[in-house]
Parts: structure tokens; C-alpha cells; sequence
């Protein structure tokens, strides 16, 4: 497929892909706010695919080399603490326990 | 590899990253859809290591393993009260690799002038650019929220012509890059003025318009990864770009709304100097009524619906736990109580709701705040723990107010209210507060969770 080609075929995807987010995330509750935000966080991490393939070329001069590095430190940094931070918070968010009033009557 | 199977693949994890977003719609299955997400993640890099021709060398092994030791040391160790910080940093790094990438993709490719193709220029500009506004603008918000610099908006002369001018040089360097003057120079030049800006941008933004600004930075952070992704022709950053995007897009206008006022006033407007120029807001008469913790203990378990109002204060005192600590003794007691949740809260969305779920109040305890509002003329004590604009009256009754129009929790309606507070001191906004000298209104002076430990004790004295 010629280069331009290839382009609106990105382009038709990152249409529906928009399309796709609003509808998501719409709806996810206010309660789930935060981890929502820390979970696209995390999602956003994908940039460490950028992060390998710069790192990972094959005889790099010296800025490709140092930049290829200290973007995969910040890349990983983004993925582990994302998913990780994102869990921590949804690993909090319970139900009401049984209630213990049935012992109780009244005041 | 070939490509047909590593394209397969990634669309494995786009489709693991939509179902870890859908499924955040309940908390029952959220914590399930992250891991979905996570999985997706692994699979995307073992593809990419993969990759013909990837040379793994030293380079990824350290870069991965000293980034995922800060991530993961990071996000183990942050107390929850910081999570907006973190939420910040996190975003930042992403930003700041999303502009790397782009940067020595640049220098890949385009070693000679003249040889990109103009959308793949268009590409490289934008993720550079973003990215750098992004990772300069979370790395400010997190030390405002961390409280490194002054969490009042810094202002200085002349900040909009140098905004403008700082916008027109990135832009025309941007320009040049792409029409076809493809030196390096013009390139690193866009990225330092956007790290500037970003610098600059963030600045004179107050604490209390945080939630606003993590989630416009949370926006940015998403379009470089999709602008990346159409500069690496790779659809997995594309789409994933795309979605957070469209998260942090749809979550600033949520706050925008819920504070009234409009995206442009909250980013431009150094929202601290609108209070000197809105001299005909009504001045606040009356005395205020203060009292002790016994006096609250007394009206808390006589009551048959209490709602408490969480508001930053909260967790400055960090005050959650104790908190819960009461709502679990009023229960026993057979008093309901609730948590009235207003979306601006804290200082990013969903902050209290994070903060009280880690102090183990039960999510269906946590009432959003069109839910709970037209129960307050039923509910006998409304109890607001350091929380101040989002239960002022003005926002409904006074059209001079700074805050007119922003939707509050009618605290005001309910039978009986007890505000904990420091002091008199006004909030972040700056204003006067009319529910304070509500006859129905009691002030509670100290730090909120002495006070709430001395009702709690008060409580089980009775």
C-alpha cells in the first residue's frame, strides 16, 4: 500500500478510536474517576513500543543512544507504576460488609 | 516475527486495553480489567522485542529495569493523600518518553533534510511538542500538589504576551521542521520552548483547579502517544493514544462543568485575581456559632440520617480513617449515614472516593453529589469535614459571587449543620462562606481529625 494510502487507513482507525474512547469512558462512574485516570495513565505506557524500537536500534550514534535509554527508563516507569498504583486503588473499593445491627434494636 | 503476526498481536492488546476501560465501569469488575490491560501491555512488548532487526543490548534490559523500579517503588510506597501527585508524575514520564521517541525517530530518519514525508513530519512535531507541554506541565503539577512550590497561582506581568509569544516560536519551528528544513537544531529548539511552556502554562494554576489540569495533562500525554503512533505507523499507540485522549478530554469538561466555569478561565484566568475585581458580591453578616465536640456527639446520635461532606481539608488532616471510625459508630447506633461526594473535591476527580475506600467505607456509601442533594431537607445532621466552596450557598444565591452558578451540595437545606474547620480562614477561593453564619450552621474549630477522634470519644461516653 503506498505511503498516503496507508495514512487514511490510521486516520479511519483513530476516528473510530475516538468514537470508541468517549462511548467507554462515558461510562465509568464518578467513584471510579481516579483509577480511571491512573489507568489510562498506565494504557499510555504503550509509548514504551516507541521506546523500545529506539532503544533497540541496531548501531545508534550517541544521541539516538541516550535518548533511546532515558526514554525507556521514563517508558517502564510509566507502565509498572501505572498498572501497579491502579491496582492498589481498586483493590480498596469494597462492598458494605453484613451489617451488624441485627443484634441491635433501636438506639 | 513477520508483521502480519506482530500487527495481530497488538491488536490483541488494543483489544485488552478497551475491555480494561470498559470494565472499569464497576468496581466489581475493575480491578479484573486492569489486570486484562496489564496482560495486554506484556503481550504488546514481548511483540516488539520480538521485532526483526531489535537489538536488545543494554540499553532496554537497564533502561526497563531502573524505570520499572521507580514505578513500581513509587506506586507501592505513595500514600494514598498523594495520589494526585503520583497520578501527575506517572502522566509526566509518559509525556516525556512520547517526546523522546519522537525526537530520535526524527534523527533516524531524517539525517539529511528533505527526506520525511509531510505527515510523518506533522507526526514527529506534534508528539514532540505535547509530549514536552505534557511531561514540563505534570512534572510543575506535581510539585504544586507536593507542595514543593506555593499551591497559590504564581502570576507575573505580561504572562499572556509571553505565553503568546513562547506558543508563536514553538509553532513556527514546528512549521519549518515539517515544510521541509529538517535540521536538527529546529527540532530541539520546538522541544525546549515547549518544555517551557509547559513550565509556564502550569504555573499560575491554583491547587484547587488541579483536577482540571491532570486531566487536560492526562489529554496531552494521550495525544503524543497517538501522534507517535501515526509518526511510527503503529496502530496500537494510535488507538491507545486515542482512548486516553478521549478519557482525560471527557473528564476535564466534566470538572470544567462542575465548577462552572469554562476550560479557558480555569487555564488563563489566575482564577486568584478574579476576587478583587468582584467587589459586589453580598458581604456576609451575622455571628457564627461555635461548639464543642460533646455538643456534636450529642446531635450525631440523635439523628436518623447523618451525611458527611469530605472536602480536601480531609485529607490534609488525614482524617479518613477516623472518619470512618464515626460513620461506623453512628451505624451501630442505628443512625444512617452517607457520603456526599462532590465531583471537584480534592484535588483531582474521584479523590475523595479513593481516600475514603482506603479507609474501608464501603462504596455504596459514597453518594454522587445530583444523587444525594435532594436528600438533605430529610437528612437531621450534615456533617462537612474540610470542605468549604462546594457547600457555599453563594454559588446558588448570589449572582455577584466568583463561584455563582457552580453546582453545590445543598448542605444549607438540611435540618442541622457542623462544619470542621481550622479557623475562619477562607478557603482557596477566597471567599466568604454565607452557611457559616446560618442559624442552623455550628462551627467545630480544630484540626478535623482531633475533632473527629474527641466526638468519637464523646460518642461512646454518652
Amino acid at each position: 500500500m503506498s505511503h498516503y494510502a496507508q495514512l487514511v487507513v490510521e486516520l479511519t482507525i483513530l476516528a473510530l478510536a475516538i468514537f470508541l474512547g468517549v462511548e467507554v469512558i462515558s461510562k465509568v462512574p464518578a467513584l471510579l474517576h481516579t483509577p480511571l485516570m491512573s489507568g489510562t495513565n498506565a494504557i499510555h505506557g504503550i509509548v514504551i513500543v516507541g521506546a523500545l524500537l529506539i532503544a533497540g536500534f541496531a548501531r545508534p550514534d550517541l544521541l539516538t543512544g541516550w535518548v533511546g535509554f532515558v526514554a525507556m527508563i521514563l517508558a517502564a516507569a510509566n507502565v509498572v507504576g501505572g498498572f501497579v498504583v491502579t491496582d492498589r486503588m481498586l483493590e480498596m473499593f469494597k462492598k458494605r460488609e453484613p451489617p451488624k445491627r441485627d443484634q441491635k434494636e433501636g438506639k | 516475527m513477520s508483521q502480519t503476526t506482530s500487527n495481530l498481536l497488538y491488536l490483541v492488546t488494543i483489544i485488552c486495553f478497551v475491555l480494561a476501560l470498559r470494565f472499569l465501569s464497576s468496581p466489581a469488575t475493575a480491578r479484573r480489567g486492569n489486570w486484562i490491560g496489564a496482560a495486554g501491555m506484556v503481550i504488546a512488548i514481548a511483540v516488539t522485542l520480538a521485532h526483526h532487526g531489535l537489538h536488545v543490548g543494554w540499553r532496554i534490559p537497564v533502561g526497563g529495569a531502573i524505570g520499572a523500579a521507580f514505578g513500581a517503588v513509587g506506586a507501592r510506597k505513595v500514600k494514598m493523600t498523594a495520589m494526585p501527585q503520583m497520578v501527575a508524575l506517572f502522566n509526566g514520564v509518559g509525556g516525556g518518553a512520547a517526546a523522546l521517541v519522537s525526537l530520535a525517530e526524527f534523527h533516524i530518519l531524517a539525517p539529511a533534510p528533505g527526506r520525511l514525508h509531510t505527515d510523518v513530519g506533522i507526526s514527529i512535531v506534534l508528539s514532540a511538542l505535547i509530549g514536552s507541554v505534557s511531561f514540563a506541565g505534570s512534572l510543575i503539577a506535581f510539585a504544586k500538589l507536593q507542595e514543593l512550590i506555593g499551591g497559590r497561582p504564581i502570576t507575573y506581568p505580561a504572562q499572556q504576551v509571553v505565553n503568546l509569544i513562547l506558543i508563536a516560536a514553538v509553532a513556527a519551528a514546528g512549521i519549518t521542521v515539517v515544510v521541509g528544513y529538517e535540521h536538527q537544531w529546529v527540532l530541539v529548539t520546538l522541544l525546549v520552548g515547549a518544555l517551557i511552556f509547559g513550565v509556564l502554562f502550569v504555573l499560575p494554576i491554583g491547587g484547587a483547579d488541579m483536577p482540571v489540569v491532570i486531566s487536560l495533562l492526562n489529554a496531552f500525554t494521550g495525544l503524543a502517544a497517538s501522534a507517535t503512533g501515526f509518526e511510527l505507523g503503529s496502530n496500537v499507540l494510535i488507538v491507545s493514544g486515542a482512548l486516553v485522549g478521549a478519557s482525560g478530554t471527557l473528564l476535564t469538561l466534566l470538572m470544567g462543568r462542575a465548577m462552572n466555569r469554562s476550560i479557558g478561565n480555569v487555564l488563563f484566568g489566575a482564577f486568584g485575581q478574579v476576587q478583587a475585581g468582584a467587589g459586589t458580591s453580598a458581604a456576609i453578616e451575622g455571628t457564627v456559632r461555635s461548639v464543642n465536640p460533646e455538643d456534636v456527639a450529642i446531635m450525631l446520635s440523635y439523628a436518623q440520617r447523618v451525611v458527611i461532606v469530605p472536602g480536601y481539608g480531609m485529607a490534609v488532616a488525614q482524617a479518613q480513617h477516623a472518619v470512618r471510625e464515626l460513620a461506623d459508630l453512628l451505624e451501630e447506633k442505628g443512625v444512617q449515614v452517607e457520603f456526599a461526594i462532590h465531583p471537584v473535591a480534592g484535588r483531582m476527580p474521584g479523590h475523595m472516593n479513593v481516600l475514603l475506600a482506603e479507609a474501608n467505607v464501603p462504596y455504596t456509601a459514597l453518594k454522587e453529589m445530583d444523587e444525594i442533594n435532594p436528600d438533605f431537607p430529610q437528612t437531621d445532621v450534615v456533617l462537612v469535614i474540610g470542605a468549604n466552596d462546594v457547600v457555599n450557598p453563594a454559588a446558588r444565591n448570589d449572582p455577584g459571587s466568583p463561584i455563582y452558578g457552580m453546582p453545590i451540595l445543598n448542605v444549607d437545606q438540611a435540618k442541622q449543620i457542623v462544619v470542621s474547620k481550622r479557623s475562619m480562614a477562607t478557603g482557596f477561593a477566597g471567599i466568604d462562606n454565607p452557611l457559616f453564619v446560618d442559624p442552623k450552621t455550628a462551627m467545630l474549630f480544630g484540626d478535623a481529625k482531633a475533632s473527629v477522634m474527641k466526638i468519637i470519644a464523646d460518642i461512646k461516653a454518652l
